[in-house]
């Protein structure tokens, strides 16, 4: 298969500093491929520098044929402001912002796909509720209902069942394997080892640098984690440590 | 009754001017102070309030009392801090609050200077507390004016603005609107608060923006709900101030928004949606539930 994405020696980071350096990798289209990594290993820092609100300081990411108007993301712990006054439908329907833009009629088609996907994250009978009102849980099925209607080529997740009940996590687990076998591409960052053994094919492993990446059994190994650990580790501290040891 | 409230304006026509053109600011100002409140901004009005001052003053010094002269240097001055802040915000790690708070205070040091060393302390009075008993032909127009283009703006750019409210980093990541937004939105509150001023005067035009659209919250759940309740609270609160001006010889300015802040108190303690009563209510009926349970 031809690549999604190709990270060219790809080097991210906040004011001048590297929270990636040098990832020179290539993730597959339609793979459905989980990033995993320990705490400030550059997972979120890696998903922004793909959506392309973080420039890169070195290298570069290649798309291909796929234009950013095709890359859905939802980001960790959603920014979204649950207080304010909008409904669930509101919400998924925002979905549609490609097709329909500012100033587009919703119209009957349409408010029927918004309905097809508030059913298929089993919303059903919450389409008029706050969304201040909604759990943990259903707030995130209702998200997961929006990127539905996004109809990316390219899905991007950050910590998508963080806070998310376990009955939910299976039903969105179900969601993103359909979009696998529809062929899209899809990137999740996780923590959950198990998770990841159980559902994803493919694993990138970062601790500001590759550590691994290919099939799942292949890079999610005890010896890897180790030296993911030691090398996020050896770079806490004062900057001029990271560049000593990486030297 | 009748007499009470509604000959004053049949008998006066500077009190159907005056009315016309209060009406006219809460179309146009309200729903932009409900948007000011749900993007938790309230106080952004009263900063953009004080720095269109040195604007209005600058045309007084042009042109005298002329409306234009004024209306057009408070538009410059506010846009200049709107831009100014927006420039600053995302050119440095400072934060738009602290940007917009320091161009606004320059601005407004400016403005005073501007007002003190050129002008009578009527003037000074005249733009801190407007005259919207005298309010002529080319004011009403202007006022009405503002008001059709706020609430047309408001209506065309209404998607991309709950969203830029809601959810800004799902609208940047779907489109190139979110500063464009943002930068429209900055520009209604201007040109309310220009307007405004000429009938309330640069401090209570903020009231009107801002009052009517706070006590909205404890009546409505949704925005068409928080803007429609927001602009009758806002007409009625200008009825009322009025009469009140006009029957006890007040300021009419701040009898209008004492009027409107009267309301808010009503609303805070008695509101149907988190009002402190209803909040109450809810609670003790919790209480007794648990009790009943006890038994």
């Amino acid at each position: 298969m031809t690549p999604a994405i190709d990270f060219q020696n790809l080097t991210l980071g906040y004011d001048r500093h590297p929270a990636v350096s040098g990832l020179h990798t290539k993730i597959k289209a339609g793979s459905l491929t989980a990033i995993v990594g320990p705490n400030g290993a550059g997972k979120t820092t890696l998903l922004k520098g793909l959506t392309g609100t973080l420039m890169p300081l070195k290298g570069k990411v290649l798309l291909g044929s796929l234009s950013r108007e095709n890359i859905a993301y939802l980001p960790q712990q959603s920014e979204i402001d649950r207080s304010f006054p909008l409904s669930v439908i509101d919400i998924v329907a925002m979905g549609l912002w490609r097709e329909i833009g500012a100033f587009g009629w919703l119209g009957k088609e349409r408010s029927l796909r918004v309905d097809a996907a508030i059913a298929s994250v089993g919303l059903t009978g919450f389409e008029t509720r706050a969304i201040g009102s909604l759990s943990g849980g259903q707030m995130q099925r209702a998200l997961f209902a929006r990127l539905l209607l996004q109809n990316a080529e390219l899905v991007l997740l950050d910590e998508p069942f963080v806070s998310v009940d376990s009955r939910t996590m299976a039903d969105l687990i179900e969601l993103i394997q359909s979009w696998h076998i529809e062929g899209r591409t899809v990137i999740a960052v996780l923590h959950d080892n198990d998770l990841v053994r159980k559902h994803f094919p493919d694993t990138l492993m970062l601790a500001r640098q590759l550590v691994g990446h290919g099939p799942t059994e292949q890079v999610l190994t005890e010896e890897n984690q180790f030296r993911a650990r030691q090398m996020c580790e050896a770079c806490e501290g004062p900057p001029h440590v990271c560049g000593r040891d990486a030297a | 009754m009748w007499e009470l409230f509604v000959q004053p304006f049949i008998d006066y026509g500077f009190m159907r001017r005056a009315l016309i053109g209060c009406i006219a600011i809460s179309v146009g100002a309200t729903p932009v102070g409900v948007f000011l409140i749900l993007r938790r901004m309230s106080l952004t009005g009263d900063a953009m309030a004080h720095a269109i001052l040195p604007g209005a003053a600058i045309g007084y010094l042009i042109s005298g009392l002329s409306i234009g002269a004024m209306t057009i240097g408070g538009m410059i001055a506010g846009m200049a801090v709107a831009l100014l802040s927006g420039f600053a915000t995302r050119l440095t790690s400072v934060r738009e609050d602290a940007s917009l708070a320091s161009f606004y205070l320059i601005s407004l040091a400016l403005g005073v200077l501007i007002v003190s060393t050129r002008g009578s302390n009527i003037d000074l009075m005249h733009v801190l507390f407007g005259t919207v008993l005298a309010l002529d032909d080319v004011a009403l127009i202007m006022l009405c004016v503002i008001a059709s283009f706020s609430t047309l703006t408001l209506a065309c750019a209404f998607r991309p603005l709950v969203l830029e409210c809601a959810d800004p980093n799902f609208l940047r990541s779907v489109s190139r609107l979110s500063a464009l937004t943002h930068f429209i939105f900055l520009m209604l509150v201007v040109i309310n608060l220009v307007g405004g001023f000429h009938a309330l005067g640069t401090l209570m035009a903020v009231g009107i923006m801002i009052l009517p659209a706070a006590s909205a919250r404890f009546w409505a759940l949704s925005i068409g709900g928080l803007i429609l309740i927001g602009v009758i609270l806002a007409v009625l609160s200008s009825w009322i101030g009025l009469l009140l001006s006009f029957h006890l010889s007040l300021p009419s300015g701040p009898a209008i928004i004492l009027v409107a802040g009267i309301m808010y108190v009503i609303s805070l303690a008695f509101g149907s949606i988190d009002g402190i009563r209803t909040n109450m209510l809810r609670r003790s009926s919790i209480n007794i539930r648990g009790k009943l349970n006890e038994l």
